[in-house]
């Protein structure tokens, strides 16, 4: 016989174990070198808190009552699991990228950040919720009393009570230590992960081991165990289909919707590649632990006296073997089952009171001021502290108060039918953009009520809280009313009753209540962020630690103000802080100042709510703000796309007119100097031409002879120096000349265009300062020297003075050394200063120009090469053109 | 009396060579080497043919021609336009104002003597 | 006539992966319907509880391993369209 106190030590050592284990998961965590925490296995495992208590004790129960039935609450979640590409993806993928810290969380989330849907989901879970807590402190307390029991000692119910108050109370200590330790925005516990995974194996194993003795040990092997099956009171189950598929349905959408669940599904989601491997391999766990549950049944029903608890065949059925060793390894198991469920729900239940309830009535009582002077942290973190202590305090009146007498299995379904009143709302939220707030409001709380009306309530027994009347007749004696016959249907098994009710009205209140109704902004963009949620997110991202939330602040911030504004305004404040580079602590000093720079961009309104979303989230939702963010700097973008489009479009037209307009601008040109080209050329040919016909037919004088020989070899010349010129100008502008840079001085320069032009017949006085002109130069001397002679032979040419002067001035100017060739003619006119730089604008007649009026257009040409420029200077008396010499810019000649 | 033709054109070396060739053949040759004021002394003293360069100082070959064409005086008065822009465009231009014979520098001095003395035969 | 581009087919391995996706989206669909075989036995024929206890336990056990089996398929699977 195992004496009780022995087990008290054998769970108190157990309970010591798994403390080291947690608090060795937290320590590596922390040490950063907990790589294998985030494992799928690990992942896997802390999904089987599936299996409380209820799986543990209460499915050979299940069984050994209503026969293979049981198994469809392990059905259910092996279809969701293997389904998981349809909902557990997306859902994964929206709690990472959303930040999403429990279910509630998710709803309200969805819908515009409802504090009002938050409020609800969460009581509505915490209702749900505590008789299933209370259930798990009744399946410790029960296998405690039947050691005891075992012992000799006949337990009383204070003892049992007792004995739940204590197990409370060490939950209580376990999850307060492990689930508030940080308040990490993702709300991931790896000691509390670690500790269930462990926890899972004990299960697992306990109930696999009873099993394995209960086929081989006591029925003798697989096929007498298959006859025994076939001939207990089992096979004259009938299964009802009805059942069959809505408890299937029931447990698929509660695995979803239970908040523990939601909790290891998808908060503590380390890596969503671990949801593939959870996929077969949480159903290959859930296929286990339903494998002996038939044979435990059949063996219990026949080998214990009539009228045992078939709650408890997993415990009793050893021990009525004197298998003690077996018998503990399953208290374990059961206790095990019990205690990871508790920890988790309780944690899931406090994260939706602590952000949902208790911190937004503090900060409401507070008023405005309370982001700056109150922490924020240390409210959330004793707020969830005080939630954990409350939900199991919950459980444990609910424990008191039903006197633990209900069948396991029964409490069970119930409360898996009020937690799946949250399935339209949340996959409407995720699949369908038109659902609103209205609706979700709608159809969460007609289905709240039904559940509450037709299956909580009535199972608090007759006259427990409804009276038999009303049951029976329902209320004020309306017959359609009747908690288990709404609308007159009876004949009908009341859980599938109300389950049909409620999901059916719940979706449809949901449907029409959001089809009705329109919904805000925000709600809009968090429909558009969670349905569109593979569109926009990216894969795989690893969970961020504190520092990076003010990360996560700067993307949004430079979202929103621009990358350097952003930075500046960051990198500001850390060094307010003392700290350098670009990450601030995130203070709530820091906080409102970001959101008055953000209401700079996107309006004060704007900017308030999103900051004022950060704060009302508690655990720091960032992502929620980068959503808004996103989708606000969207639609900035993409009002800023539309007029930049515009005015884009009206540039390339611009630039189409303009790019036309040169087109037929060249074209001309090209026209008219293929004319003038074709004119230059064509005529001195018609003289050469026509004098050398004359000179052939002969019989003139010898004057007349010269002459005309003379006329044929100027215009020989003429073409020379023409085609020379074109050649020159077509090798200046296509930028092939090859430049000469030498070093020189102006005056050599003045020196040998004036020598070069000095005995031109057009040779004109030129009146220079020699002492002024000692300036280096670094530049190709030849063809400056090409200007300049140039200058002076057009002035030679032109200057229409009695007694033609050309004046050759250096001088300073702006910084920069210029030269001016002004002569004392009559001076170019205004309109044709223009055009004297282009290609044969010669402006006199043709025979003083001598040659194409090609000069000026290669002066300008060689000017530009060189780096300098030549513009014609008026109002100096006379014709004066100014060339800007280029910079000399060989330092060792600078002056 | 020998005919008169009055050359317009501003390139002194091609004045001298139709002169010289038109000389030859007995033509009285007039020379003028303005556009802008080549109408009036058309007009004052009408020769019995023109042979009209296009491009003028003052005023292009097609405007006087135009001028005359407008003229009653002279409408009927041959013209011989020789153009050293030997483009089709200007051909067209040329016919377009009436002209009675285009010509393209560089010429042949035949080609010209033959022109002119079939211009004026009638 | 112009023969089809290479770029009409995916690339093989890719083209393996979109199917496994919709073995993915199916199987569920499948397995719900053969967990519910069972309800449509005659109930006073041959066939026991414990041939149903041994039919669903079969039927769930395959559908774990096709279900591993696409998941080694996925497991590498980097693009999003759903």
């Amino acid at each position: 016989m195992v004496s009780f106190n022995l087990l008290l030590a054998v769970a108190l050592a157990y309970v010591a174990f798994l403390f080291v284990i947690a608090f060795a998961a937290e320590r590596s965590a922390e040490k950063g070198s907990g790589a294998w925490l985030r494992s799928p296995w690990i992942y896997t495992l802390s999904l089987s808190i599936y299996c409380t208590a209820w799986t543990f004790y209460g499915a050979v129960g299940y069984a050994a009552r209503s026969g293979l039935e049981y198994l469809t609450i392990y059905l259910g979640p092996t279809v969701v699991m293997i389904g998981w590409w349809w909902v557990l993806r997306k859902l994964v993928r929206i709690g990472r990228s959303q930040r999403i810290t429990s279910i509630a969380d998710l709803v309200s989330s969805r819908f515009g950040k409802s504090t009002a849907l938050g409020v609800m989901v969460t009581l509505l879970m915490v209702v749900a919720a505590t008789p299933y807590l209370a259930l798990q402190l009744q399946s410790v307390t029960l296998s405690f009393a039947v050691f005891a029991d075992a012992a000799g000692d006949s337990w009383l119910s204070e003892d049992l009570t007792r004995s739940a108050l204590w197990v409370a109370l060490g939950l209580a200590v376990f999850t307060i230590i492990f689930g508030t330790r940080n308040l990490d925005a993702n709300e991931r516990h790896h000691g509390i992960v670690m500790a269930i995974a462990v926890e899972a194996v004990v299960k697992l194993c306990a109930l696999v081991a009873v099993g394995v003795f209960v086929v081989w040990g006591v029925a003798g092997g697989f096929g007498p165990m298959i006859d025994l099956i076939d001939t207990s009171d089992i096979a004259q189950w009938q299964q009802s289909s009805g059942r069959w598929v809505g408890l299937t349905f029931l447990s698929g959408a509660a695995f979803l919707t239970l908040p523990r669940m939601f909790q290891v599904l998808v908060v503590e989601n380390a890596d969503e590649k671990n949801l593939i491997t959870a996929s077969w391999a949480f159903p290959l766990y859930l296929l286990t632990m339903s494998l002996f549950v038939v044979p435990i049944a059949v063996v219990g029903l026949k080998i214990l006296p009539e009228g045992s608890n078939p709650d408890l065949f997993v415990l009793t059925i050893p021990l009525s073997q004197g298998l003690d060793g077996l018998a503990i390894f399953s208290f374990l198991g059961g206790f095990s089952s019990a205690t990871s469920m508790v920890i988790v729900a309780t944690i899931a239940l406090a994260t939706m009171i602590s952000n949902h309830i208790v911190t937004p009535l503090w900060l409401s009582s507070k008023g405005p001021g309370a982001v700056v002077s109150g922490d924020i942290r240390q409210l959330v973190i004793g707020a969830r502290r005080l939630s954990i202590a409350g939900v199991l305090l919950l459980g444990y009146i609910y424990f008191r108060l039903s006197g633990g007498g209900e069948a396991l299995a029964a409490i069970g379904l119930i409360s898996f039918a009020g937690v799946v009143q949250v399935l339209p709302a949340m996959i409407g939220g995720i699949f369908w953009r038109g659902a609103t707030r209205w609706g979700a409001v709608a159809g969460i709380t007609v289905g709240f009520v039904i559940w509450a009306w037709s299956l909580f309530l009535p199972s608090f027994g007759p006259d427990g809280i409804l009276p038999q009347t009303v049951i029976d007749h329902g209320p004020f004696g309306i017959a359609a009313l009747r908690p288990q016959a709404l609308f007159g249907i009876t004949e009908i098994d009341p859980l599938i009753h109300a389950l049909m009710w409620s999901m059916l009205l719940n979706s449809v209140a949901f449907f029409f209540g959001s089809v009705l109704t329109f919904p805000q902004p925000l709600e809009r963009l968090q429909g558009a962020q969670f349905v569109n949620i593979f569109e926009h997110s990216e894969g795989a991202r690893a969970w961020t630690t504190s520092t990076a939330e003010a990360e996560d602040l700067l993307i949004m911030a430079q979202r929103i103000l621009g990358s350097n504004e952003a930075q500046v305004l960051f990198q500001q404040e850390a060094q307010r802080q003392g700290k350098a580079g670009y990450l601030p602590e995130v203070t709530p000093e820091f906080v409102q100042n970001l959101e008055r720079e953000l209401a700079g961009s996107v309006g004060a309104a704007t900017a308030h709510a999103m900051v004022g979303q950060f704060i009302q989230g508690a655990s720091v939702s960032v992502e929620d703000l980068i959503a808004v963010a996103d989708e606000a700097a969207q639609i900035m973008e993409y009002s800023n796309r539309l007029e930049q489009k515009s005015a884009e479009q009206e540039r390339t037209a611009r630039q189409l007119r303009d790019a036309n307009e040169k087109l037929t601008q060249l074209s001309i040109q090209k026209d008219a100097f293929l004319s003038q080209i074709s004119h230059e050329l064509r005529t001195p040919m018609t003289s050469i031409r026509s004098f050398s016909e004359i000179l052939r037919e002969g019989g003139m004088s010898d004057d007349e002879l010269s002459k005309y020989s003379g006329i044929i070899h100027d215009e020989a010349m003429r073409l020379t120096r023409l085609l020379d010129d074109l050649l020159d100008l077509s090798v200046l502008e296509n930028g092939q000349v090859t430049l000469n840079m030498a070093q020189g001085n102006l005056k050599t320069v003045i020196d040998r265009a004036v020598s070069a032009t000095a005995h031109s017949p057009t040779a004109i006085t030129v009146k220079r300062r020699d002492g002024e002109e000692t300036i280096p130069l670094y530049t190709d001397l030849d063809r400056l020297t090409q200007v300049f002679i140039n200058l002076i032979a057009n002035a030679g040419k032109y200057c229409d003075a009695k007694r033609p002067v050309l004046r050759i001035e250096p001088r300073k100017v702006a910084g920069e050394w210029v030269v001016d060739f002004i002569d004392n003619g009559a001076g170019i006119t205004k309109e044709n200063q223009q055009v004297i730089f282009e290609k044969f604008s010669r402006l006199s007649d043709h025979r003083k120009a001598g040659g194409a009026g090609l000069g000026l257009a290669i002066c300008r040409e060689i000017m530009t090469r060189l780096g300098g420029t030549i513009t014609y200077l008026p109002g100096q008396g006379g014709a004066a053109f100014r060339v800007v010499l280029p910079a000399a810019v060989n330092p060792a000649l600078t002056r | 009396m020998a005919k008169r033709v009055l050359v317009i054109e501003d390139e002194p070396n091609i004045i001298e060579a139709i002169s010289f060739i038109l000389s030859r053949d007995g033509w009285t040759v007039h020379t003028h080497s303005d556009g802008e004021t080549a109408n009036e002394r058309i007009t004052a003293t009408p020769p019995d043919l023109i042979i009209l360069d296009v491009m003028l100082p003052g005023k292009s070959g097609f405007d006087i021609l135009r001028d005359l064409r407008e003229s009653p005086q002279t409408t009927d008065l041959p013209v011989l336009m020789l153009t050293a822009r030997g483009q089709t465009r200007d051909r067209e231009m040329a016919e377009r104002l009436g002209v009675t014979q285009f010509m393209t520098k560089p010429f042949s001095n035949a080609e010209v003597l033959e022109s002119v003395r079939a211009l004026v035969r009638d | 006539m112009a023969r089809p581009t290479k770029n009409t087919f995916l690339e093989r391995a890719g083209y393996r992966r979109r199917r496994m996706r919709d073995v993915a989206r199916v199987l569920p669909v499948l397995i719900g319907i053969l967990f519910c075989i069972p309800l449509l036995w005659d109930r006073n024929g041959e066939l026991g509880t414990a041939d149903a206890l041994i039919y669903l336990f079969t039927v769930w056990f395959c559908a774990l391993g096709v279900s591993a089996g696409i998941a080694r398929f996925l497991a590498t699977d980097r693009s999003d369209d759903r």
